[in-house]
């Protein structure tokens, strides 16, 4: 059976480009066809969505840019995670956390109510 | 990259856009033409994953945050375009605000120089001045000046406060040049210090200069340097003589300097004035005192301190200091009559601004009807409502700034000639310009008259039934927008009947008050202050026999009818007030009642033109040694003998001695306070006493006070000249100041209503310009829209009389709702005048009634043209342009 195809939880596509821009410079292309990958298909929303999400972190100083030669030799806008991205990234890991955990303990409870 | 890059970079940044779009794609296609997929195959699956390329780019495009600014000068290129679009739309618009602007800013600018702008020393928040407060009121109040000594003890005692003091002074300087009257002071010698302002040449005077004995010394006014000195650097060390004395020049102050509102010739050192009154703790002799918190002082401990060291003083120097002590208030501006006058104005142009705006309100709300249909065509493709209401706020802000830039160099061209023209003289003029407060006071008001006007048709921008509005084209009044108007006309008609009615209230004080009867005949009377030559105070005699000689060489001018002493004169500042009573059992000397007392030489009536009622006037027996006499006024009489006959009467006056006074004349009332304010005065009544009885202990002081009064054959001012020639004496040293004719210092005492008067006059007309141009425009757009409504009337038989009334009825509706709005706001203003002009007619009917029916009448006319037009409709033609 295919797993079914779901929205993005508001805040968390922020969350996936600076966890997936920390592991390295990569340019808009690369981070669609990652967050396809490593999300096995289950987040499905165009990719051109990814663009304003990009142009927001990057006003707001979390990403910076340059123009580089990409693999195909083509010239292509490569994002890193700034210093202020870092700090970001590690405060929304934590409170994703916090709020999973969170989800789960009430999740387990309701079950024990029903048994 | 901050807001302003990336607003000014916005084009590259749009080329990368697109670049960074394009890679996605072409390398998604690319990927897929790897794995096998025909090329348009992966082009198409590629641009289908991507998702809309136009949406991404617009919502990348808000992600930079200035979309706010973008969409700003958007609509301001499109609302310049707009304006463009109706030149003559624009035109009225513009000049109708630059009007009210510029009228309101000019007058900001002298509200703001005159009255809001702090005194013009450094950290004048710091300055205080100080005045001594008796528990128990005197009929002079309860705040008085310091006595010297009190000055003296005070300074040394306080902690919190540098004091200073100042008091008038002023004589003939003689040396160097040509002898003329010098308007000068004695300070303290730390009063520069106290204002925190330095000598540009030269040195401050020193605390060991400051008393009795040491080498006098002076400091000049940079005007004074400049003319007596040329201004050269060796006038420090050279001497001055005033009044006969010299001092040596020390130093000279800025050329901007001013003691309060004051351009002063000279300082000398009021520890240096040897008058025995300086010492005397009982004297008040006008000695200001100003102070500056010292360093960590706040107004509450210093006047704490001050009352400390009053009441020490009280238990030290129980005679002339119990029930006394000292108060500290902020030293600010006097600007006397000017606050009132300059508020009065203020108001008045804020309402033509009023007006101003909306007329322009409802110019562009009659536009903005007629755009209905665009707007709706922008709704239907797409645009917010908050945008809609945006780009309306936009257009009209653009007017409202284009409009008050236009205002700002109105007001800039008017302020000298506006100062200039300020009845007297303005008080603190030099503080008067255009600076940063005055433009950003300038800028906010048009902005908000933008916002203002821009309001009502912003807020009717559509939301809703988008499809009626597109299909009705542009031939419906909603009803909203006709009541809009109608509030818009009845506003503008209430704004004009208050500037009215106050222009017209002003007109009847001021007709009124120029037919009083001064009490004098003011035609062709002269008056100056007359400073004798320093050499004629050697003795008594010499004085006596110096005045006799100017007044006989006066006579001997050609052109010089007759010639007189006198101290103080009617309608010019200076009073002497003195208690009397009518019998030896005289009430405590803060109950009695006071008189205005004048000292004057024989020819006084014949000169002013007083009428002489009873009895007779001086004669050259009433002098020292004789009988004291003294001739009353009507008002007197009445008070101090009731209906019985006042002549042959005595007067106990403390002042002039234990010995009574005889009554030997009864004259008429002289409107010594003026036209404006003669008939409110507290102290009215007045009795005259000849100079020749001044004892001659007071002689020298008197001389200081006297002026002479000559009354000419022709026009006053043309024997000044040979007056002042003839009157310079043996040394060549007396001279006059102060020269004004009797008919100035009248007029000058209706100067502020007859300011008031003109301003509000043109206030007021511009109102009603205004008015009617608004109801004018109004009514003709309204009719035009009625046009078929009208044809129909006519068709089925209406007469041309009956469509004519149709359109009158309706704005004779609006014009009642304005004036009923005006009048009662109107008795509000009324109320206003009455209180700050002094001199005011109480309200009445008649001045309302007349100025309504102008503002009826006017309004009327405004809608008669547009009436009349709809009343010629063809029938036919209207029909057919439905």
């Amino acid at each position: 059976m295919a797993p079914s195809k779901s929205d993005l939880p508001q805040g968390t596509l922020d969350l996936l480009i600076l966890k997936i821009v920390a592991l390295g410079p990569v340019h808009g292309y690369a981070i669609a066809q990652r967050l396809q990958q490593v999300s096995r298909d289950v987040v499905q929303a165009p990719q051109g969505s990814l663009y304003p999400a990009l142009h927001r972190l990057e006003n707001r100083g979390f990403l910076a840019a340059d123009w580089k030669e990409s693999e195909t030799g083509r010239e292509a806008k490569f994002y890193r995670l700034s210093r202020k991205g870092r700090a970001q990234l590690e405060k929304e890991t934590a409170s994703w956390q916090r709020l999973t955990e969170a989800v789960g303990l009430i999740l387990e409870l309701s079950e024990g109510g029903t048994k | 990259m901050n807001w302003w890059h990336r607003l000014w970079h916005r084009k590259q940044m749009d080329q990368q856009l697109d670049k960074e779009l394009r890679f996605h794609l072409e390398q998604h296609a690319a990927d897929l033409i790897a794995r096998g997929h025909d090329p348009a195959e992966a082009r198409r699956q590629a641009r289908l994953a991507f998702g809309g390329p136009e949406q991404v780019r617009e919502e990348c495009r808000d992600a930079r945050g200035t979309r706010w600014l973008e969409d700003l000068l958007q609509d301001f290129r499109y609302a310049l375009r707009v304006l463009r679009q109706k030149p003559g739309f624009a035109m009225v618009a513009l000049l109708t605000l630059a009007l009210g602007v510029g009228a309101t800013t000019l007058m900001f600018t002298v509200v703001n120089g005159v009255l809001l702008k702090p005194l013009p020393y450094p950290h004048p928040d710091r300055l205080v001045a100080l005045r001594e407060k008796t528990d128990k009121p005197t009929q002079f109040g309860n705040l008085w000046p310091f006595a010297y000594p009190n000055f003296l003890d005070s300074r040394s005692a306080s902690h919190a406060l540098d004091i200073a003091a100042w008091r008038y002074g002023g004589g003939t300087l003689s040396e160097p040049g040509e002898a003329d009257y010098a308007d000068a002071r004695e300070i303290s010698a730390g009063l520069f210090a106290v204002l925190g302002v330095a000598p540009v040449l030269g040195r401050a005077f020193l605390p060991e200069e400051d008393r009795p004995g040491a080498a006098p010394v002076a400091i000049i006014s940079h005007g004074l340097w400049q003319r007596r000195f040329g201004g050269n650097q060796g006038a420090i060390g050279s001497r001055v003589v005033l009044d006969g004395k010299s001092y040596t020049v020390v130093g000279v102050m800025p050329p901007a300097f001013r003691l309060g509102d004051d351009d002063v010739d000279l300082f000398t050192l009021l520890g240096q004035d040897t008058q025995p009154l300086m010492q005397n703790r009982e004297a008040h002799i006008g000695l200001r005192a100003w102070a500056r918190l010292r360093p960590g002082a706040t107004l509450e401990g210093a006047r704490a301190e001050l009352a400390v060291i009053g009441h020490q003083l009280a238990e030290q120097y129980p005679k002339s200091n119990a029930g006394r002590t000292f108060i500290a208030e902020p030293l600010r501006p006097e600007v006397g009559e000017a606050r009132s006058t300059l508020w009065l104005l203020f108001g008045a142009v804020g309402l033509v601004l009023l007006i101003a705006c909306v007329n322009v309100a409802s110019l562009l709300l009659a536009r903005a009807v007629s755009r209905d249909s665009e707007l709706a065509m922008r709704v239907a493709l797409g645009a917010g409502r908050s945008r809609l209401v945006r780009q309306c706020l936009t257009e009209s802000a653009v007017l409202g700034l284009a409009g008050g830039g236009i205002g700002i160099a109105f007001a800039a061209a008017g302020l000298r000639p506006f100062v200039a023209f300020w009845p007297g003289s303005l008080p603190r003029a030099q503080e008067v310009q255009l600076d940063w407060h005055v433009l950003l006071f300038a800028i906010a008001v048009s902005l908000a008259c933008g916002i203002l006007f821009g309001l009502a048709p912003a807020l009717r921008a559509p939301a809703r039934e988008l499809e009626q509005t597109l299909r009705a084209g542009v031939r419906t009044v909603a009803g909203g927008s006709r009541r809009l108007h109608s509030g818009f006309v009845a506003a503008e008609i209430a704004l004009a009947v208050v500037l009215l009615v106050s222009a017209g209230m002003l007109g009847r004080t001021l007709l009124r008050l120029s037919s009083l009867d001064p009490g004098v005949n003011i035609q062709n009377v002269l008056i100056a202050r007359m400073a004798l030559s320093p050499g004629a105070f050697a003795n008594p005699e010499k004085t006596r026999g110096a005045w006799q000689d100017v007044l006989e060489n006066a006579r001997r001018v050609p052109g010089v009818e007759s010639i007189a002493m006198v101290d103080t004169v009617p309608m010019r500042e200076g009073i002497n007030e003195l208690g009397y009573w009518n019998s030896p059992a005289m009430p405590p000397r803060n109950e009695m009642p006071l008189a205005l007392a004048t000292s004057v030489t024989p020819d006084y009536l014949k000169v002013m033109g007083i009428p002489l009622r009873l009895g007779r006037f001086f004669d050259d027996q009433d002098r020292m040694g004789n009988q004291p006499v003294v001739v009353i006024d009507e008002v007197l009489a009445q008070k101090a003998f009731g209906g019985e006959q006042a002549v042959g009467k005595q007067l106990w006056i403390p002042d002039m001695g234990p010995a009574p006074v005889e009554v030997v004349g009864v004259v008429g009332h002289v409107r010594h306070w003026g036209l404006a304010n003669d008939d409110q005065a507290q102290v009215r009544a007045q009795f005259y006493y000849p100079f020749s009885q001044v004892p001659d202990s007071l002689l020298r002081r008197w001389s200081e006070l006297m002026s002479i009064a000559v009354r000419t054959s022709s026009a006053p001012l043309n024997v000044v000249a040979s007056l002042r020639r003839g009157v310079r004496g043996a040394s060549n040293d007396q001279v006059l100041s102060e020269v004004r004719t009797m008919e100035q210092l009248a007029g000058g005492t209706l100067a502020q209503q007859r300011f008031l008067l003109l301003l509000f006059g043109i206030f007021a007309g511009l109102a009603l310009l205004l008015a009617c141009i608004g109801i004018y425009g109004v009514v003709a757009y309204l009719t035009s829209r009625r046009v078929p409504e009208f044809g129909v009337r006519l068709a089925l038989g209406a007469s041309a009389g009956e469509v004519m009334w149709l359109v009158l009825r309706q704005s004779l509706g609006m014009i009642f709702t304005g004036v009923v709005i005006g009048t009662l706001v109107a008795l509000g203003a009324a109320n206003l005048l009455e209180r700050s002009v002094s001199g005011m007619q109480h309200n009445e009917a008649m001045t309302f009634a007349i100025m309504i029916v102008v503002l009826v009448g006017a309004a009327l006319f405004a809608s008669f043209l547009p009436a009349r037009r709809a009343s010629r409709i063809d029938p036919m033609s209207a029909l057919r342009q439905e």
